[in-house]
């Protein structure tokens, strides 16, 4: 039995550990300028783990095997101070070390206003979409009222016609971004709270009704990424998808003044 | 642990007793007086941890209920008309009526204990002489009742007070919590008057004085806290309006 | 003698209503808190094997059921939620076993108020009764998930189920609160006061610590769930706005609400929340502590730290409550203090481990059904303990939140190492309840294919977090990415049907062996606390009218010098060095 017991366990351990090794499923490509730290965090995070994982359950494994009942005496201890005292620091130490490591990524990248000159967009969520608002050449957004919310008449975001600000607002149901430029981006929820994630750049943030969410993050590779809701928000949840565009400068500047141009 | 103690031959010991359970051994027989009153110390202390306790939640709900006052009171949304955070809260105007029904509430609360401290005394002597002493007549539960009662119904005159000028719970968020405090600690004090009624029906009764004595002091706790906790409301609903 | 004197013991009841339903003795309703569990387990399974289905083969008809629409998927797995955290680990292991054997492991004839623990059960009954008519009610069931978090549990049109159903949720955890607070009054005063002569706190087995604690957890925790499900009804019913800001629009109607906070829900309930997770999961801690001991034939390797460690966790277990909403848009410099918190706790719960281990090191292990669902204990809480530090780091959390990650997370610790503690405690402590043996064959297999089976569900899912896949989706077929991840998904699927499957052999084992299994002695796994020392199952009053007086701690095994492999904690004799603690 104890066998058996070693041999499953060890078996889980082992088949585990190498898909996470292997890298079957992992994250996915990352293109934004802090996911290197990210990742290079999330390796070491993953590497120290690996080895208390494996040396756990292995040892696990090992002890219920080798201790087994061959009719041997117990050894009668009530413990070890100085080992508690022992393992006790270095698992501190560990953990303490990985998460100042961490830190210093989280305050790099939350601490820090966006930097001048940062495209600015506005993401509203609603059930169950996305939309995009860029405040156009003045730089300023219109301002919104709940009741001229209205997709179906091309104003998902309520913008108020009165306000000249608004004149300007390109909104679209696609998020398009020059590459390695960085964006300041407002998240707003027009019902429940929503959550825009973007694996590819590492970002995520909810979107909560009530409140205006600065964030900001930089793309550094073009492509296609798919942008997903990651808090519950109803029945459509699953379906709350948009996409981000990263596109050249020139190629943004196009298509922003083709928008801007729709509207005249 | 390993302790260093030499090697000790098997044999019969004194138990080493820890530092709980350690109590007076029971005294065996004859001392029946001695032993109820060991006994009625032992229940009443069981019950003042377990009122100890009970009330720990309590006191939870109300430090659940005032960080949410704080919060709210302090925290603004988004108004895109404005372009700025918006704070909704309007100081609410306290209805006077609050001051009576506190002073009826701490009065209530000294004639519980009066009637409390009247009764431990009648049963100290009762088992001090082993006599039975006449089923008490004092009036301190049966004030304390009233004053209680009179609390509540002043509460309930205050909020109609507040409805006959429109503000309702919903109408602003500190009448809101105006309703949720006072009616939350009304409930509770509710729950501590029909105790109350209990233990006076059952001076009346039969029901051996002991008994009755444990309800009146586990309730007088229980009103006394509800008289404090009152108290931190009122406070907390004056000095941050 | 004293004890039987000062607790007002109810003489043996007669009659089949005072005996088995309205029973003031705890034995009894420790086992009521059981079936309870029992059968919402069941259910809690169930709603979760046709979340498994419909994710895997959406469209398919199933029969008396018919189709599983996507506001049904979110029904079920709000509910799943619920009932498992709250009617199944925050019932069986503390309501169940505790109520069982705090008592008699200290020494008591019974509880310290037997009629409030009466109605501490029945207060949990009406609970489940509550939150079972959700799913009956116009609308259904809720869809808000087991956190509720608001304006989405708010507003009774942000989906089906959010009227009448949503109502009904509340009240359930309500009442289920004012059960908890209940019963936790009563475990704590017991432990304090109704202790045997001679069991100091020191002394005390690590089940009853556990359980003392957890009670403790229960009282400062519940009365803030209870708060936030009083504000929750007012916004949804009273027009209130606690919770709820201004200007919202919801399916195109504006919605008359203004200045609350969503924020303001989130930190109430995980306030309430985390602490939960450790009422879960220390009990099971206290029984794996108990079972490696007594089948290893050692003394729990560091007895004091063990306890210390329990009290750390719980202590810490209320400062890190903000973990769960690093990207919920709280402050960042919040986030940054409550992960040096989320980190420190990784701590103490290390300590168990490495106890653990230190435990059965240089032992003489037994391999019986119990001990087999402790070392299970082990290696789940390893690994599912593991993802911990990686959610704790705000950065990381980024791309981790609201993933199958946290699902995996949270499931290896609660959804399996919870219940292999449960189970653990059944096979263990089933001969002293019922006076029989389970089937240790049966019993053996169940443990593997429970566990091999509870890998190959949860393992995976670490996997698809990974990759970026978000949860709470009812359908996997819209966002492009996920279709690679299909794969993975029927495998989990596929291991849940047998998984859950394995469970009946539990529920056959468990009941035959009520009636039909080997009768047990008084001490079959011959250990040393104090229910090893009454009849299977005990009378009325536990000890037969006479106190037992402690002369040792819980975990004397092969003593130096001692006659047997063991040392009961009533023995009067002392043995050896080392054995006078």
């Amino acid at each position: 039995m104890g066998l058996v017991l070693l041999v499953v366990i060890w078996l889980i351990t082992l088949v585990s550990s190498y898909f996470f090794y292997a890298h079957t499923w992992w994250l996915p490509h990352a293109a934004s300028a802090a996911a290197p730290a990210i990742d290079r965090q999330f390796d070491l995070t993953f590497v120290l783990m690996g080895i208390v994982f494996l040396a756990a359950q292995l040892g696990l494994g090992l002890f219920v095997w080798r201790y087994r009942d061959r009719g041997q005496k117990a050894h009668f201890s009530h413990g070890n101070n100085t080992l508690e005292f022992t393992w006790t620091t270095l698992t501190a130490i560990l953990f303490l070390g990985l998460v100042m490591a961490s830190n210093r990524i989280w305050a790099e990248q939350r601490f820090t206003p966006p930097q001048p000159g940062a495209i600015q967009v506005e993401a509203t969520g609603l059930q169950f979409a996305w939309y995009f608002r860029y405040p156009g050449p003045d730089g300023q957004y219109g301002r919104t009222k709940p009741e001229l919310e209205d997709a179906s008449v091309g104003n998902a975001v309520g913008i108020d016609d009165a306000d000249p600000a608004g004149k300007d607002d390109v909104v679209s149901g696609v998020m398009v971004l020059p590459v390695n430029r960085q964006v300041d981006l407002t998240l707003r929820s027009q019902d429940v709270i929503h959550s825009l994630f973007i694996p590819a750049m590492r970002f995520k943030q909810d979107a909560v009704p009530g409140l205006m969410i600065h964030m900001h993050f930089t793309p550094t590779q073009t492509g296609d990424y798919e942008i997903a809701c990651a808090e519950l928000c109803g029945l459509g949840h699953y379906k709350m998808h948009a996409v981000l565009k990263v596109v050249s400068e020139q190629d943004f500047a196009k298509w922003l003044a083709e928008r801007e141009a729709e509207k005249q | 642990m390993a302790t260093l103690t030499p090697p000790i031959a098997i044999d019969e010991r004194e138990p080493k007793l820890g530092e709980r359970g350690a109590g007076r051994p029971p005294q065996e027989g004859g001392d029946g007086g001695h032993l109820a009153l060991t006994d009625f110390r032992r229940r009443l202390r069981r019950y003042r941890i377990g009122l100890m306790a009970g009330l720990t939640p309590v006191l939870m709900l109300f430090v659940a209920f005032t960080s949410a006052y704080i919060v709210r009171q302090n925290l603004g949304t988004w108004d895109d008309a404005t372009k700025a955070y918006a704070l909704d809260w309007r100081a609410l105007s306290l209805p006077a009526l609050l001051w009576l029904n506190t002073a009826l509430l701490l009065a209530s609360s000294a004639t519980l204990e009066l009637g409390r401290r009247s009764l431990a005394a009648q049963f100290a002597a009762e088992s001090r002489w082993l006599v039975q002493a006449r089923a008490s007549r004092s009036p301190w539960l049966a004030l304390t009742l009233v004053l209680g009662a009179g609390f509540l119904l002043g509460q309930w005159l205050a909020w109609r007070g507040l409805q006959a000028q429109g503000v309702y719970i919903a109408s602003n968020p500190s009448s809101s919590f105006f309703y949720l405090l006072t009616g939350t600690h009304a409930a509770h004090l509710l729950g501590g008057v029909l105790a109350l009624a209990y233990a006076a029906l059952t001076a009346w009764g039969r029901a051996p004085l002991a008994r009755r004595l444990i309800v009146v002091d586990v309730t007088s706790w229980y009103w006394h806290f509800m008289a404090l906790l009152w108290v931190y409301i009122f406070a907390l609903l004056h000095v941050l309006r | 003698m004293a004890t039987s004197e000062q607790v007002h013991v109810h003489p043996a009841p007669t009659g089949f209503i005072r005996k088995y339903v309205f029973s003031l003795d705890h034995k009894v309703i420790g086992l009521q808190y059981y079936f309870l569990a029992l059968f919402s387990v069941f259910l809690g399974m169930g709603l979760s094997l046709l979340m498994r289905i419909h994710l895997v083969w959406p469209e398919a008809h199933l029969p008396i059921f018919g189709d599983i629409k996507p506001e049904t998927y979110l029904a079920l797995l709000t509910m799943h939620g619920t009932f498992m955290v709250f009617f199944v680990l925050t019932t069986a292991p503390q309501g169940g076993f505790g109520n069982y054997m705090l008592p008699i492991q200290i020494g008591a004839p019974d509880m310290a108020f037997p009629v409030l623990n009466m109605l501490s059960f029945w207060t949990t009954f009406l609970a489940l009764v509550v939150m079972v008519a959700a799913f009956f009610v116009t609308g259904g069931a809720p869809l808000h998930g087991w956190t509720g978090y608001a304006p989405l549990s708010a507003l009774q049109s942000s989906g089906p189920g959010e009227g009448l159903g949503a109502d009904l949720w509340i009240t359930s955890i309500a009442l289920f609160c004012v059960a908890s607070m209940m019963g936790a009054l009563n475990f704590i005063t017991t432990t304090l006061d109704l202790r045997a002569r001679g069991m100091s706190l020191m002394r005390m087995p690590l089940t009853t610590w556990t359980w003392f604690v957890t009670a403790i957890l229960g009282l400062l925790a519940f009365g803030v769930l209870l708060a936030a499900g009083i504000l929750l009804l007012l916004d949804r019913n009273a027009g209130t706005s606690f919770f709820v800001p201004g200007g919202l629009v919801l399916s195109g109607q504006i919605i008359n609400h203004k200045g609350g906070s969503p924020l303001l829900w989130q930190h109430l309930f995980w306030f309430f929340g985390h602490p939960e997770v450790y009422i879960a999961i220390l009990p099971g801690m206290g029984v794996c502590s108990q079972l490696l001991s007594t089948f290893s034939r050692k003394p729990i390797f560091g007895y004091k730290a063990m306890v210390y460690a329990v009290l750390a966790i719980g202590v810490l277990g209320f400062l890190v409550w903000g973990h769960h909403m690093f990207m919920s848009g709280m402050s960042p410099y919040s986030a940054f203090a409550f992960s040096y918190m989320t980190m420190a706790i990784g701590v103490p719960s290390a300590i168990k481990t490495f106890n653990w281990l230190g435990t059965i090191w240089r032992g003489r292990v037994r391999f019986t059904t119990p001990m087999l669902y402790a070392i299970g204990f082990v290696s789940l809480f390893v690994t599912g303990g593991l993802s911990g530090p990686f959610l704790a780091q705000p950065a990381l959390d980024i791309p981790l939140h609201d993933t199958y990650f946290v699902v995996a997370h949270f499931h290896l610790i609660m959804g399996v190492a919870a219940i292999f503690g449960i189970f653990a405690a059944t096979y263990y402590w089933f001969p002293k309840m019922f006076g029989r043996m389970m089937n240790d064959g049966l019993g053996k297999i169940h443990f593997f294919l429970t566990f091999i089976g509870a890998y190959a569900i949860f393992m995976p899912m670490h996997y698809l977090g990974l990759a970026g896949h978000p949860r709470r989706y009812s359908q996997l077929t819209e966002v492009s990415y996920l279709h690679g991840l299909m794969p993975l998904q029927h495998f989990i699927t596929i291991a849940a049907f047998i998984t859950i499957g394995a469970q009946f052999l539990f529920l056959i084992n468990l009941f035959w062996s009520m009636f039909k299994g080997p009768k047990a002695p008084i001490n079959p796994w011959e250990a040393t606390t104090l229910e090893w020392t009454v009849p299977s199952p005990p009378p009325h009053d536990n000890f037969g009218g006479k106190t037992p007086v402690v002369y040792h701690g819980p975990y004397e095994y092969s003593v130096p010098g001692a006659p047997q492999d063991f040392v009961m904690q009533n023995d009067p004799k002392q043995y050896g060095e080392g054995a006078a603690h």
